[in-house]
């Protein structure tokens, strides 16, 4: 065992939210001999957004496993794999292509451990870029989160800052549940302070991200840095938003949720999938089951995604789905009626 | 040395010849088990005792027992809807899964699984799939992690004809094959995917014309004999397990019975049931070997004989053993 200087543990530096999920995969596979990467284009390419980058000049071909492009097939791949004794990190190109994989993710990672009693497990990553912004239009820009938010089995998380990719991930590579991780192609050139040691972030904890009284602002991925932002221009009208990030939709923190309701008495929730039947429909009526519903002065008010496929020419993509803008003009109409 | 000396003898098939008299008696053993569990069950869900459905292999037992036996304990399989008898084939306890079927907490999956689900992963069953083509691409992943832990083991991966026009064959064939990965693909060809004839759903008469696609050998044999099938299995596994990659075996079988309870036989003839009733791989394994003179009938006679009184226990264990507790329902459904 080496004996790392004082000064290197706990050392922080910036680096982006792809640096930060390219070190905990390399973290995760130094660590552990069963960690192994598998996916299409990961290799010599360093993946569809360079998140793979080097690894596999660190790790070689076998551990940094470049896929014919057959994603029902990588993903049955690494649900085998799973089920005995590896511990498979499979990346996706985008996140729409898990529509291809959702047999092998759904029916069968997802169904394993309950349908054999019990008696086996599928510690499985799924990694996949998603989002839209990009100009990619309607096939490689969804939110599908919700999707798979809806099934028993999985765990759903989103990170939205470079501290959160690192720890989550590595959370993800240890937990022996399979985990989809929804990364937003928008961040990965976020800089952010990491942590050069592993850490662990617990899978389904929510953050407060900013504290206050007048309004919550429940935000998932980007929506979460997008309502920081806007609690910003707010504050400057003189509106104190408490803003959280979710971080995972499966497990869901609904207690940090209620808890910021019992003092703000409004709520916001923004997230990027379409508006309904999502992510905002779950969060509004675990409040309303819940006695933080006894606290509201408001309706809930959720901005999702419009009721549209994700359109290519710019201005029609930011019109698509909720920004900075407008979540600001949300809080103050929420706030403005509230006063009437 | 015996089995060497049996090769010399007359009129012996080589593939018989090559198989010991404890080979053959296993693999009697095992169809039979297999058969009679699947006959019990049968009669069990008549009698009420059994709800949902379940999917009979009754007449394709060579094809399970002439591949699995061919295996080690160590290795692994991938099995199907049908897929009693590969559980049976790879040493399942005939009392657990009654259980199971029954819907108890002491079956194979807790009562969770069923009939369709039993699963015993660690004796290397990685389980029955309700999904076709389900368990192509998750055989590839055992045998991709069995290279990486350089395990020694192969992985066989059962599936049917019906599966054989998924997506999921490709895929899975092809990555096994440009990754020389140690899995043995076994299409059961028991003619219909449900009540589709093969003839109306493959472009090619032989599931096993198809391994030229993923440059890897296909060979098609008679389904219903036990030697012919084992001795198939043998080399492919050996392949596998010395680095050469993956094979495709086409057992051409056919099931006696329908797809599912529910399956009234409008789409096949009685005649053709009768015919290949008439092939039965356990009757043709016991005839031949006593027409050739070797072993005794009272051997097969007193296999028999115990796996009456084996089925008869198993079943009163099923019976007797308690429910699942609702209260514990959601429990496993995360590690």
């Amino acid at each position: 065992m080496l004996d790392k200087p004082k000064d290197m543990i706990n050392q922080v530096r910036e680096l982006t939210y792809a640096e930060a999920i390219r070190e905990a995969m390399g973290q995760a596979m130094e660590a552990d001999p069963t960690v192994f990467i598998l996916g299409e284009d990961i290799g010599t390419y360093g993946g569809a957004f360079g998140v793979t980058g080097d690894l596999i000049h660190r790790f070689g071909a076998e551990r940094v496993i470049d896929t014919p492009i057959a994603e029902l097939g990588i993903a049955g791949a690494a649900v085998g794999a799973a089920l005995t004794g590896m511990r498979p990190i499979l990346e996706l190109q985008f996140s729409d292509f898990v529509t291809l994989a959702a047999e092998q993710i759904v029916n069968q990672a997802a169904k394993i451990r309950f349908m054999f009693g019990g008696k086996a497990s599928v510690p499985l990553v799924v990694r996949m870029p998603s989002g839209s912004g990009t100009g990619a239009a309607a096939q490689h820009s969804q939110s599908l989160e919700a999707w798979f938010g809806h099934i028993p089995g999985l765990k759903v998380v989103q990170p939205s800052t470079p501290y959160d990719a690192k720890g989550l991930l590595l959370a993800a590579i240890d937990d022996p549940n399979p985990v989809l991780f929804f990364e937003h192609k928008l961040l990965y050139k976020m800089k952010g302070a990491v942590p050069i040691e592993p850490y662990r972030i617990t899978i389904g904890q929510a953050v407060v991200r900013r504290a206050g009284t007048d309004v919550t602002i429940v935000g998932t991925s980007i929506m979460a840095v997008r309502a920081l932002a806007a609690a910003e221009q707010l504050a400057a009208q003189g509106i104190e938003a408490e803003v959280i990030d979710l971080r995972s939709i499966r497990p869901m923190d609904t207690e940090t949720i209620f808890r910021s309701v019992r003092k703000t008495s409004r709520l916001i929730v923004v997230y990027e999938g379409v508006k309904t039947l999502g992510v905002g429909a779950e969060i509004s009526a675990a409040v309303a089951e819940s006695d933080a519903f006894d606290f509201l002065d408001a309706p809930i008010m959720r901005l999702g995604g419009q009721e549209v496929p994700l359109p290519y020419n710019p201005v029609l993509e930011k019109a698509a789905v909720p920004q900075e803008d407008d979540i600001v003009a949300a809080a103050l109409n929420l706030l403005r009626k509230d006063r009437r | 040395m015996s089995s060497s000396v049996e090769a010399l003898r007359p009129n012996q098939r080589p593939e018989l010849a090559n198989l010991s008299d404890d080979t053959i008696l296993e693999s009697y053993r095992a169809m039979k088990l297999i058969r009679r569990f699947e006959e019990r069950a049968e009669e069990s869900y008549m009698r009420g005792f059994i709800h949902g459905t379940m999917h009979l292999s009754i007449g394709q037992e060579a094809s399970a027992v002439g591949v699995v036996v061919a295996l080690r304990a160590s290795d692994t399989l991938t099995s199907t809807h049908r897929g009693h008898g590969h559980s049976i084939a790879k040493g399942a306890d005939p009392a657990l899964m009654f259980a199971e079927f029954f819907g108890k907490q002491t079956g194979y999956c807790g009562g969770r699984g069923g009939s369709m689900h039993i699963a015993d992963v660690e004796s290397g069953n990685l389980g029955a799939n309700g999904i076709v083509g389900g368990g192509l691409p998750i055989a590839v992943g055992a045998a991709l992690s069995a290279k990486m832990r350089k395990s020694d083991q192969v992985c066989v991966c059962f599936f049917g004809d019906g599966a054989s026009n998924e997506g999921a064959f490709h895929e899975a064939l092809n990555m096994a094959s440009i990754w020389r990965l140690p899995v043995v693909f076994v299409c059961e060809n028991n003619k219909y995917g449900m009540s589709m004839d093969i003839a109306r759903s493959s472009a090619v008469p032989d599931i096993a014309q198809r391994a030229v696609s993923y440059a890897m050998p296909g060979i098609s044999v008679d389904g219903n004999d036990v030697a012919a099938v084992r001795a198939v299995a043998e080399t492919a596994i050996a392949r596998a397990r010395a680095g050469e990659g993956p094979s495709l075996i086409e057992c051409k079988t056919y099931r006696i019975r329908g797809h599912s309870k529910s399956d009234r036989n409008f789409y096949r003839t009685k005649e053709e049931i009768e015919e290949w009733r008439g092939r039965c791989p356990i009757e043709r394994l016991r005839n031949e070997v006593l027409g050739l003179g070797r072993l005794s009938a009272d051997r097969f006679d007193a296999i028999d004989a115990a796996i009456e009184v084996e089925m008869e226990v198993a079943i009163e264990f099923a019976k007797a053993s308690p429910n699942p507790d609702p209260a514990r329902l959601t429990e496993d459904v995360y590690a």
